[in-house]
Formats: structure tokens, sequence, C-alpha cells
């Protein structure tokens, strides 16, 4: 094991509404969605039609392009309804729960790299994996430098994965023997971590506040990305449902989630399947979901789903927080604010760093230019780049300047506690999404 | 806001201004987007407030200051608190209300062209301009430069946070290069009363035009407290460092820029006078002129200093360099700072540029042995 690895910069939120460790309910929905409008870099094609029986692991969707790239039911049972928006555009797949649950076989070999492509392709496990540079579906034909998997999440009110993948572990390290096969794989674990008894190709110790726990974050200190190089990353979850596939045979992706925020009534975890619609959390929020906005995913970096959405493919966390839509009068300039959390010392709760604020969605004040220097967002990530300067390179479209600045190691994600602090109120994750399509059409 | 003010409504076209004083009553109800659910307390309202709080002390100590250098101007050496005071306020109210009133209906109008909401930015500029000009500029003098400057500086750049040089010193530099006999000299420092003269034998040059010490207030704490003649804001030391100090307290000014100027300044300092250049030590400098003011107020602002940590030092030690070595070789041009803190705006970017190539081709080098 290498040395711990710590990082100052960033900040852990300081947000109330963590969930308890206590495992609240086992939620078995009647319908689920399947949904690859989260999955970027995944343009669906329909295999199923309405009313066609589903086996937990049959094929639901392919992607147009790589037809090899499966998105396979998590249950069993008949596909209710199939939702499309705007442009006939995919929006999910509802697929109705039989009573029976009924798994299909699969007889995935691990002998190779070739065998453990073709078990996680067909089962529907390849979703899990994330290329970076861009963040899209890792590409079935290519072969990254390494396979990295962060063990712990730092974003606020994360999931606590000693908890959740605590009794896993065989699961998991099944998993990476099978990763293996195909690259290197290298995991980040935190101090005194249930997952540094793991064996892989490197394990790597972090210390510090969110985001250490970014995959991003850990890759460019561990292996940094260059131009043509790739690195899959895959959260435990993945790797947890990707080994006991391979010992088991069975598509299984149920997980537990935690269920967080401060408008959370009870926060703690629940076990669920991706895709489980969000009235199955109901009770989380009481009687009306009037004026709360509901999150698959933390604060920083979730989804925005409503109370009739779905959980994300990937995702392990559900945040409930309210909308800040009240008036707070002369708010810029009284003194103390006592309620309000800000990382600037123009406010005191530096002063009190044990305290947990109730926060809501406020964007505490208008769109303006950049008005503060590069230093004040540098010291919310912790990498050797240039925030705002990458930042702006994206807002003008200069690929050339894009790559200099470090366009390959980060996703929007990285960079959402710099959005999180900017006084300006720029959207600083679209941008960087902005500039990592334009890379993808660009350098296709 | 009311509807009338509402795009399509009745006074639609005075939008931008009905929502810059609904937002300075309330923080608006508006919530996040796409991106971060939650965001800082801190808006730019705030940072500028701020930075405007720390200038406040300068200002009042300035306005006391005009008043007394009128008693001592006109035979009246007493140090009467509250009436110099009153004196002064009387006599740099005008500038303030001139200057205030131009800009921001400037801002407005921009603003409503261009169909945004109203920038904060000029509470800082028009606060800053009474401050760094002699109080005896005619009114539509200030009203001309800060036009200028608001024009030709920020909005055709694009408003604030677009613009290359300190807004409030262009308005200062066009005034220097456009007026020059009521920017210089010995008569435009002292405030005079109506039919009121200076007698002969008092002159009212600063300190840095009379070169060393002279007949009277020129000693370590006449500098250090700003009972000298000089721009409105600028001669208090004690006041500019109280500000200084909740610049660097609230990090809304970077230290890094101060201490490059305050270095440079005393390594040319140092430089000047054991080379026999000048007979003023190197720290007295330090309190001459505009020098303390343009370091703490003017050199840190954020738009248009460097943007990166270790161009930020590069900068301040320009900025010091450049003011003390005009101060030493440029008799007919007692004062650097203005023109040095300009011409640093103009190279920043270019100090910036070289910062990070040097970090960029380090980091390729450490990728590729890797």
């Amino acid at each position: 094991m290498s040395d711990t690895i710590v990082l100052k910069k960033g900040l852990n939120l300081p947000v109330t509404g963590a969930a308890e460790p206590v495992v609240r309910k086992s939620i078995v929905s009647r319908t689920l969605a399947v949904e690859p409008t989260c999955l970027k870099g995944f343009s669906p094609r329909l295999l199923v039609k309405e009313g066609d029986a589903v086996l937990c692991g049959s094929p639901v969707l392919a992607d147009k392009t790589r037809p090899e790239i499966l998105m396979t039911s998590p249950v069993s049972g008949t596909v209710k309804a199939i939702v499309r928006g705007d442009k006939r555009k995919l929006l999910a797949v509802l697929i109705e729960t039989a009573e029976r649950q009924e798994a299909a076989e699969f007889h995935p070999g691990s002998t190779d790299a070739a065998s453990v492509r073709n078990g996680l392709l067909e089962s529907g496990l390849w979703l899990q994996l994330v290329q970076r540079p861009y963040g899209v579906i890792a590409d079935p034909s290519a072969t990254p430098k390494i396979i990295y998997l962060s063990t712990f999440g730092t974003g606020p009110l994360a999931a606590d994965s000693a908890f959740c993948l605590g009794n896993e572990l065989g699961a998991m390290q099944a998993g990476i023997d099978a990763l293996e096969k195909i690259a290197p794989v290298h995991i980040g674990v935190c101090e005194a971590s249930v997952f540094a008894g793991l064996r892989a190709s490197g394990i790597h110790v972090f210390k510090g506040p969110h985001p250490a726990g970014n995959a991003g974050v850990q890759i460019s200190h561990v292996c940094p990305i260059v131009k043509g190089d790739t690195v899959w990353t895959l959260s435990p979850e993945g790797l947890a449902a990707i080994g006991k596939f391979f010992l088991r045979g069975k598509l299984d992706l149920r997980r537990r989630i935690a269920v967080t925020g401060p408008a959370a009534i009870g926060p703690a975890y629940v076990e669920a399947l991706p895709g489980t619609p969000m009235p199955e959390f109901r009770s989380f929020w009481g009687a009306s979901s009037q004026g709360l906005r509901i999150i698959s995913g933390d604060l920083l970096c979730g989804r925005n789903v409503g109370a009739e959405g779905c959980l994300g493919w990937r995702d392990n966390q559900v945040t409930i927080i309210r909308e800040g839509t009240e008036r707070e009068y002369f708010g810029w300039i009284r003194p103390l604010r006592w309620k309000q959390f800000s990382t600037d010392r123009a406010y005191f709760s530096w002063l009190t760093p044990w305290r947990r604020y109730d926060m809501d969605t406020n964007l505490h004040g208008g769109k303006r230019a950049f008005l503060m220097n590069d230093a004040y967002y540098a010291k919310m990530l912790p990498m050797d780049l240039y925030p705002l300067f990458l930042v702006k390179a994206c807002l003008a479209g200069d690929i050339e300047k894009m790559e200099k600045f470090g366009i390959y190691e980060v996703l929007p994600e990285d960079l959402a506690l710099c959005e999180f602090v900017d006084p300006s109120k720029n959207d600083l994750q679209e941008i960087i999404a902005g500039g990592i399509d334009l890379m993808l059409k660009e350098m296709a | 806001m009311h509807p009338i003010f509402e795009k399509g409504g009745k006074l639609g076209w005075l939008h931008s201004t009905a929502d810059a004083f609904d937002t300075f009553l309330a923080v608006p109800g508006t919530v996040t987007g796409k991106g971060s659910h939650v965001r800082d307390a801190v808006d730019l309202k705030r940072i500028i407030i701020l930075a405007l709080i720390a200038v406040i002390p300068a200002a009042l100590f300035g306005m006391w200051n005009v008043g007394y250098q009128h008693g001592l101007a006109t035979g009246d050496p007493r140090i009467n608190l509250l009436g110099n005071w009153w004196f002064g306020f009387l006599h740099v109210l005008p500038i303030y209300v001139v200057s205030y009133a131009v800009g921001l209906s400037i801002e407005f109008g921009t603003a409503q062209i261009r169909e945004e909401e109203v920038n904060e930015g000029f509470l800082m500029t028009g606060f800053l301009i009474p401050l760094i000009v002699p109080v005896t500029t005619p009114l539509w003098m200030v009203g001309l430069a800060t036009a200028f400057s608001v024009i030709f500086c920020k909005e055709i750049f694009g408003g604030t946070g677009m613009n290359i040089w300190n807004p409030a010193l262009v308005a200062r530099a066009f005034l220097f290069f456009s007026y020059p006999n009521q920017m210089s000299g010995s008569q435009c420092w002292i405030a005079l009363g109506k039919g009121e003269t200076m007698p002969d034998a008092c002159t009212g040059a600063t300190p840095l035009a009379l070169d060393g010490p002279a007949q009277y207030g020129t000693g370590f704490w006449d500098l250090f407290l700003g009972t000298v003649p000089g721009s409105v804001g600028e001669t208090s030391v004690i006041a500019i460092l109280i500000g200084a100090f909740l610049l660097i307290w609230t990090g809304v000014g970077s230290w890094k820029i101060m201490a490059g100027s305050v270095a440079g300044a005393l390594l040319v300092g140092f430089l000047g006078n054991i080379g026999g250049i000048t007979a003023i030590p190197a720290w007295m400098q330090l309190l001459y002129g505009g020098f303390a003011f343009g370091t703490v107020f003017m050199a840190t602002d954020p738009v248009t200093s460097c943007q990166t940590e270790c161009g930020k030092w590069m900068y301040g030690l320009l900025i010091g360099m450049l003011c003390i070595t005009v101060r030493l070789f440029n008799p007919g041009y007692a004062e650097g700072m203005m023109l040095a803190i300009l011409f640093a705006n103009t190279m920043a970017p270019l100090i910036d540029h070289c910062v990070v190539s040097v970090h960029i081709s380090r980091r390729n080098k450490k990728l590729k042995t890797a």
C-alpha cells in the first residue's frame, strides 16, 4: 500500500440531514423505469415493445452505434409503457414487476479479457464502466490504461460505503479479479477503510475534504490522464454487482440507497433498485412534495428528478431539500446572516466549523460576469489545474486551450464545489459539460 | 417586482432599473437551475460592499483633512475635529454626488440596453473616484472623467468583470492628461472658501512635489497620520492600513499583491537611496503620495489584477518598482502610482500567460516522465 495522499483543498459541505446508518425498508416497487437519459454516450434503441415479458437481465435497450452495449432490465415482469419526450426522444421504459422474480441465467467466464467483456456486455453491467476523459460509456473495443474505483464518497451527505457494502467484500473482490483481466485495477480508499484489505493492482489512501472522494481527483494524483489515455472508472456498487454476476451468473443491481437532505424526514438508508420511482420514497418527505426538490444523487451534482421521477442508474443517494423561493430582505447587507453558510470570510460561518446548516436551493444572488480571480476557485479543487482558465477556455470553445488546461482530467462533478462558491453565480458544471461535448464532437 | 416593470409591461423599458432596486432591497427568490443545487451565501453585492467599507476610514479622514488643510492655509491651525470634518464633507459631497449620478446613470442605461441586471461594480468605482482627485477639481470635470471611464474603460469591454484597466484610475488619468493645470501644482490640493486666498508664504504643494522636508507636515507622523495636502483619500496611511487589514482579513483584497508592491517599492527606494539619487530613505517612500492608497485599494482590484497566485507577486512587485522608479527619475511628474498600476493592469494578462505557460510545460514534463 502506498503512502496516504493528503489533499488540503476542498470543502465538506456542512449541511443537515445525514442518513442514520439503519436500513429503514426494502423497497419492492410495482413498476420500475429503465432510464437511459442519465447515461452519457448511450443513444438508446428499443429492443422490446409494450406487453413483452422480460426477465431480470433481459436486454431492453441497445446502443445505436455499438449494438453490443445493452441496457438490461433489473427485474422480471412485463413492459408496461414506453415513455417518449419531445421529438419522440426515448425517455424511459416502464416495467411492471412480476410477483415471482425470475432471473436470466448467464454463464460468464472470467478466465480471460474477452470472456469478461462478453459477460459484462450481455448482462448490461457494461454501463457501470465510465470512460475518462469525457465521462462517457466505456468503449468495448478499447483497453484502458487502468480501471479506477474510489471506494468512498465525500460529497454532501454521501452514503457511507462501508455501511452499504461492508458485507459485500467477497463480491467486490470477485469483481476486481474479473476486471483485472481487462486492465490493472486501482482503488482509492479513505483512512482505516474496510476496503483496504481488497487485493488490486494498486491501493491508494486519500485523506481530505470533498472532492477527495471523486475518482477524477484521485486519478489526477495517481495516474494523470493525458491526451490519448483512457481510464475507466466505476462505482463501488457497480463493482459489487459485477462481482455478484461473476460469482452467481445473475444480474443483481439491488443496493443500499442513502435518503438524505435537510428536508428529509428521518433520513436513513433503504434497499432499492436503480430506476425505482420516487413515489416509493414518499415517506421521507411526508404529505406533500410542494416546495421540495427531490434529487437523485447529491446536492452538488445530482439530478432534480421531481417527486414523480426515478432513481438514476448509477446513483446511491436521494437528497430532499427545500426550494429557496423566499426573498430575504437586505440579505446581502446583514452583518451576520447567521442561518446561511458561506466559505467566504465576508460572513462568519468560518468561526463555527461545527455547525450544520439547513440549506435551501436559493441562488443567493444574481448572475454576473466572473469577477473573482482563479485562486478563489482553485481553493476548492485539489488538482494541478487552473479552474477558471479551463472554464474560460470552455466558454471560448478553444480546444487547444482546453487541452492545455486539463479538460481530459475533469468531469463537471470535479468543479461542482467551484460552482458552489462562485459569487458570480455562474453554472460552471454546465460550462465544463459544454466543453466536454465540444471535445467529443471535434475529437471523434 | 411589480408586473408593470416586467418585459412587455408598460414600464418594461425600466426593467433593469427596477430589478436593481428590487434586488438591492431583498435577495431574490431565484433558485438554482442546472448544476449545484445549493450555493454559497456570498454574492458580488456582499464582496463589493465589504471593499467599500474598507475604504470608509480613508474617506472619513480625507474629509477631515480637507478641512484641516483649509485651516492651515488660511492661518487657523487649530484642530477642530467636527468642524474640519464638516468643512471637508461639504466640499467632497458634491464630488460624490456627481461621480455616482453620472456613473450610475450610464451603468443603468447600458444594463437596460443590454437587458441585463445592473452590476454592482460602480458602487466601488464611484466611491473611489472622489478620493483620488484633488478636492478643488471642478465638478464638470469629475462628471466628464467618470463618464469617460465608465463608457470607454468598462462598458465597451462588456461591463464589470470584463474591463482591462481599473475604471477609477482611468478617470484619474483622463483628468491628469486632459486638465493638467487643475490636477497638479501647488494650488489644487487645498479647498478654499469664497473670497479666501492663500497667504504668499504658504504653499499647498504635496510633500512629493517638494521632494524632501519642507515648511510643514512632512515628518513621519504627519505622513503616517495624513495631515498633509494631497488627493482626498490618499494622505492617511493609518486609515488606509485599517482598510488593508479589513481587505486581507476578508480575503477581498490579495495580500500577495500588497506585499509585492511594498517589496518592490522598498527595493527601488533602497537602491535609489544608496545610489545617491534621492535623500529619502526607502521606507519613507511608502508613506508619500498615493502609494499606500493605490497598493491597497487600486492594485488589488480582482478584475484587473493577475489571476494566478505567482502572478500576483510579480504584478505587485512591478507596481511598487515602477512607482518609485518614476518618482526618482522623472522630475516633471512627481507621482508614479497611477500610471504604474495602469501599466501593470495592461501587463497582468501577459504575466498570467507566462505563469500558466510555465506551469503547463512543467506539468507536461512531469506527466511524460511519470
